[in-house]
């Protein structure tokens, strides 16, 4: 769905990741799904996840990295972005048993968010492991704890938490897992924690609503779309 | 707002062009195709294919570079599949958009849509920038475009219309070739052919290094082109296309000669834009004291 949104606020989290929160239409926003941000100045949209639904409120959490998001940052409350929300495929939530693994690294970890608040509404006991650079760019610990999950973080230099990667800290057995993460990251996960979970996978986009092929990925179904049978896609199916 | 392509009426000109619209499915979540003055359907080849490693998509200042390679499910799915589940939701004319690899590809391609489907128009792509040995180097070279015309027009009845490449010296040359060996119509412009590096990574953007670019930037190159060739064939009917997002330019393109107009990187931006620009004609025609469109095609 096309519309338009309010920027309500809009700061910085962690170190070049901010947190902006808009008011519009919530319909249909689902965990794991993306949204498609016309940031004005750039010709494609910028597809990030939904990192909370709460009534008409949209979290989005997003890294600095080049134009669009520079752009992102720079906004301020009362500015409007024309946005499409319900994007793509979420997480699968009814897949979770009664222990559930979340696995995030970096700017991976907003999808998680939101759907760490619908299963802990749902009473199961959901386990984060998060994974970062440095202290500087750790965001998300509270929200998770706040929401009653148990929470590891790790970071590749020790800064902060365990040192090192996220598959280092994994729980075994491993439950069935929700993840979202940088490719090294996926390809870790898949390694050591097997196929028992869905993974979101990211792509460069046209369109983002299924209409370029430009963001086909090749899984043990067939071609997929990451924008339209993805993002979100059961570990199995995935050959990376 | 009618206009004719040949003998095939269009209740408007506007059309999403191949590549930007799938094969409609994804488009009809977005607007009401039925709104629409035809569709043209991704680029279909005898083979499935699966297109070019990715990334496949570079942003640019005013529009995109894209480096597909003909993702599509190949010619048996797309008349036992696609065309079916297009008609479900849609009942206008419906442009086949053809590609190949070699003269035969694309003669078996055409017979069998021309058999099997109810398509109204073929449109022959010969000007894909995307793929090797094939496409483009149809489109680049007058000889070969002649032959892929020939060869096409002698296994159907529909209308076919060649697409055109602007990555050419001289496009009259090539578009007066493809009508002197029979083709009812022209298509132009496809794509660009344009490059990005990321300079950090000190790399092209694109796996397949080159793509094709498109949308706003190209509009003026497109149009320049349409009006060329618009005067160099006289009386053949073409689909304008290249960088077109708004009423105003699908008026500006018919002034340069265009009978019908396709939208294509607009609708990556904005998936309801022909909606919009079919809503919008209506007033700027009123305001530009246009009464019918087929009066202002080629008046420039
Ligand atoms: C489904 C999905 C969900 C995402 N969720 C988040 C999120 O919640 N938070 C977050 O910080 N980032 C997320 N990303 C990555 C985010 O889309 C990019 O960081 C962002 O598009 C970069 O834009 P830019 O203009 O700053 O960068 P530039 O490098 O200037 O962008 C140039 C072009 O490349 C594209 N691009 C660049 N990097 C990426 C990338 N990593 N993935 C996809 N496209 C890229 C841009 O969209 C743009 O079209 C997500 C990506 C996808 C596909
Ligand atoms: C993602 C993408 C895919 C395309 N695929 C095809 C195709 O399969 N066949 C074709 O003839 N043209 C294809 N094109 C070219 C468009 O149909 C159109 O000719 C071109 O993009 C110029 O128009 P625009 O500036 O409005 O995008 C594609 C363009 C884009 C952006
Ligand atoms: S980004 Fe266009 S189909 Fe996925």
């Amino acid at each position: 769905m096309k519309s338009e949104w309010h920027i309500v606020s809009n700061e910085r989290i962690a170190e070049r990741v901010f947190r902006m929160i808009l008011r519009g239409d919530t319909a249909g926003i689902a965990p794991g799904q993306f949204v498609e941000v016309l940031v004005p100045g750039c010709y494609l949209r910028r597809p990030l996840s939904v990192g909370d639904v709460t009534d008409d409120r949209l979290t989005l959490i997003y890294k600095m990295v080049g134009e669009g998001t520079a752009r992102m940052a720079q906004m301020s409350s009362g500015q409007t972005l024309d946005i499409l929300t319900g994007l793509g495929h979420g997480y699968d939530l009814t897949k979770a048993g009664e222990q559930v693994l979340l696995i995030g690294g970096g700017v991976g970890v907003p999808p998680l968010m939101y759907a760490a608040k619908e299963l802990r509404a749902a009473g199961k006991h959901v386990q984060v492991v998060m994974g970062f650079n440095s202290k500087g760019e750790v965001f998300g610990e509270d929200t998770f704890r706040a929401m009653g999950c148990e929470v590891t973080v790790c970071t590749m230099d020790g800064s902060y938490g365990t040192r090192g990667v996220v598959t280092d800290v994994l729980p075994t057995p491993t439950p069935f897992y929700y993840a979202c993460g940088p490719m090294p990251m996926i390809k870790a996960i898949l390694r050591t924690a097997g196929t028992n979970g869905q993974i979101s996978m990211e792509e460069r986009m046209g369109c983002g609503v299924g209409l370029c092929m430009g963001c086909t990925i090749e899984t043990t179904e067939g071609f997929q779309r990451v924008c339209k049978e993805g993002p979100v896609f059961n570990a199995g199916a995935l050959k990376v | 707002m009618k206009v004719r392509l040949g003998n095939i009426e269009l209740a408007n000109p506007v059309i999403p062009a191949s590549g930007t619209c799938g094969f409609g499915q994804e488009m009809s979540e977005w607007l009401d195709l039925n709104c629409l003055g035809a569709v043209s359907t991704k680029g279909t080849t005898r083979e499935a294919r699966y297109g070019n490693a990715l990334p496949r998509i570079a942003e640019c200042p005013a529009g995109l570079l894209n480096a597909i390679g003909l993702q599509n499910p190949g010619v048996d799915a797309v008349i036992a599949h696609e065309i079916p589940a297009l008609r479900r939701v849609y009942k206008g004319p419906i442009i086949a958009n053809i590609s190949g690899f070699s003269i035969e590809e694309y003669a078996y391609v055409c017979e069998r849509i021309d058999r099997e489907t109810d398509a109204a128009i073929l449109e022959v792509n010969i000007s894909c920038p995307n793929v090797q040995h094939g496409g483009m180097a149809f489109g680049t070279s007058a000889q070969a475009a002649a032959e892929v015309t020939r060869a096409v027009k002698a296994v159907t009845h529909k209308p076919v219309y060649m697409k055109l490449s602007p990555n050419v010296t001289d496009i009259t040359a090539i578009a007066c070739a493809c009508v002197e060996s029979g083709a009812d119509g022209l298509c132009l412009i496809n794509t660009v052919l344009g490059m990005r590096i990321d300079i950090r990574r000190r790399q092209p953007v694109l796996a397949n290094r080159y793509g094709g670019y498109s949308g706003p930037g190209v509009f003026p190159i497109a149009l320049r082109m349409v009006n060329q060739v618009s005067k160099a064939c006289p009386g053949v009917p073409i689909i304008g296309c290249g960088g077109v997002s708004s009423a105003q330019e699908v008026i500006e393109m018919m002034m340069g000669g265009a009978s019908a107009v396709e939208i294509g990187a607009a609708n990556l931006q904005q998936p309801g834009v022909c909606r919009q620009i079919i809503e919008d004609l209506p007033r700027v025609m009123r305001e530009l004291k246009i009464n019918h469109l087929q009066d202002i095609i080629g008046i420039v």
